[in-house]
């Protein structure tokens, strides 16, 4: 450990300002990353099953038909 | 030779499945390298005997440095690849490298300006190392602003893909602009001639951090891959099948818990 207590842990000898800002910016950037794509998922599936009906057999060739008007 | 796995890795569907299997397994070797790297850089490493505790922005400002130039010459390799023989899912892997790319690159320009204040006493310097970065984030945002600039989408796609590969010019450029120039920035501590040139309680939570940060990207990058399969490939049977399945599982009430099965 080359930190005795946990306030010096914090402080880091008066560059924790530094040390932690570094440590916390990195950390939203990157979970916002990997939340992103999930989130996308979601809202990805979600869209896709508004978009057909429920019943499987019949969903297949219903919204084959269509064409699907978005993009 | 036999080549029939290039060709199968060029496939929406097996890459899919592929990618869904590697999944936890990437997922897992995540967490235990950046959790590792982060106790042992932040705690046990002793402090740098000119730098005192600011160096240990070193453990996340170098990975997200490397990271960013070589998911850079990935996108490149995509680029090339898709100017060359039109794979589609060339595109969808150049449009996967972007959004962890130029986030690697501000983090290493961030986190750099951060540890270069106590250090330099200047939060930004107009110094070869730092200005060919950012010219880097600014490619990867110049790819991105391409690819959605146009109609149309293939179009969008191979505009995107000359930049990127022109663009890595710059790459070499930011790798020796250390001792080209006379740089603010420090020259390389790694060389492969004279080793590292610290201790190795300090460059091995740093080896282990630039691992995980590895598997971070290749997490964030095959969750991006799936969803461009997913999306360009709707209508295809077999993505049919699996929003079904996903729909069946959700019952269509509550929406949210079929994700689960895709």
């Amino acid at each position: 450990m080359a930190f005795d207590s946990f306030a010096d842990f914090l402080s880091m000898n008066g560059h924790g300002v530094y040390v932690w800002s570094a440590y916390g910016i990195t950390l939203l950037v990157l979970a916002g990353n990997l939340l992103y794509p999930l989130f996308a998922r979601r809202r990805f599936l979600q869209e896709e099953s508004l978009q057909r009906p429920p019943e499987k057999s019949s969903a297949k060739t219903a919204s084959e038909g269509e064409e699907q008007a978005c993009k | 030779m036999d080549w029939t796995w290039l060709h199968r890795l060029g496939s929406p569907r097996w890459f899919f499945q592929f990618s869904r299997q590697l999944l936890p397994w990437t997922a897992v070797a995540c967490l235990l390298l950046l959790s590792t790297g982060l106790i042992w850089g932040l705690a046990f490493a002793p402090p740098d005997y000119q730098q005192g505790n600011s160096y240990r922005i070193m453990y996340i400002h170098v990975p997200a440095a490397l990271l960013a130039q070589s998911v850079y010459l990935m996108m490149a390799a995509a680029a090339a690849v898709l100017l060359i023989w039109r794979i589609k899912l060339a595109d969808t892997a150049l449009q996967s490298c972007i959004p962890a790319g130029a986030s690697f690159a501000f983090l290493a320009l961030v986190t750099g300006a951060i540890w270069g204040r106590p250090t330099w006493g200047a939060f930004w310097v107009w110094d070869a190392r730092l200005t060919s970065t950012l010219l880097l984030l600014f490619l990867y945002l110049g790819v991105l602003a391409l690819r959605s600039a146009m109609e149309d989408r293939a179009g969008a796609g191979r505009a995107g893909a000359v930049l990127a590969l022109v663009g890595a010019v710059n790459i070499p450029v930011i790798k020796y602009s250390v001792d080209w120039w006379h740089t603010l920035h420090q020259g390389a501590s790694f060389t492969l001639a004279e080793g590292p040139a610290m201790p190795a309680s300090m460059w091995m939570p740093l080896g282990i951090m630039v691992l995980g940060y590895h598997a971070l990207f290749l997490l964030i990058f095959l969750l991006h891959m799936q969803n461009g399969i997913l999306k360009r490939e709707k209508r295809s049977s077999w993505v049919r099948q699996k929003l079904a399945e996903a729909g069946i599982s959700s019952g269509h009430k509550t929406g949210s818990g079929g994700t689960s099965g895709i």
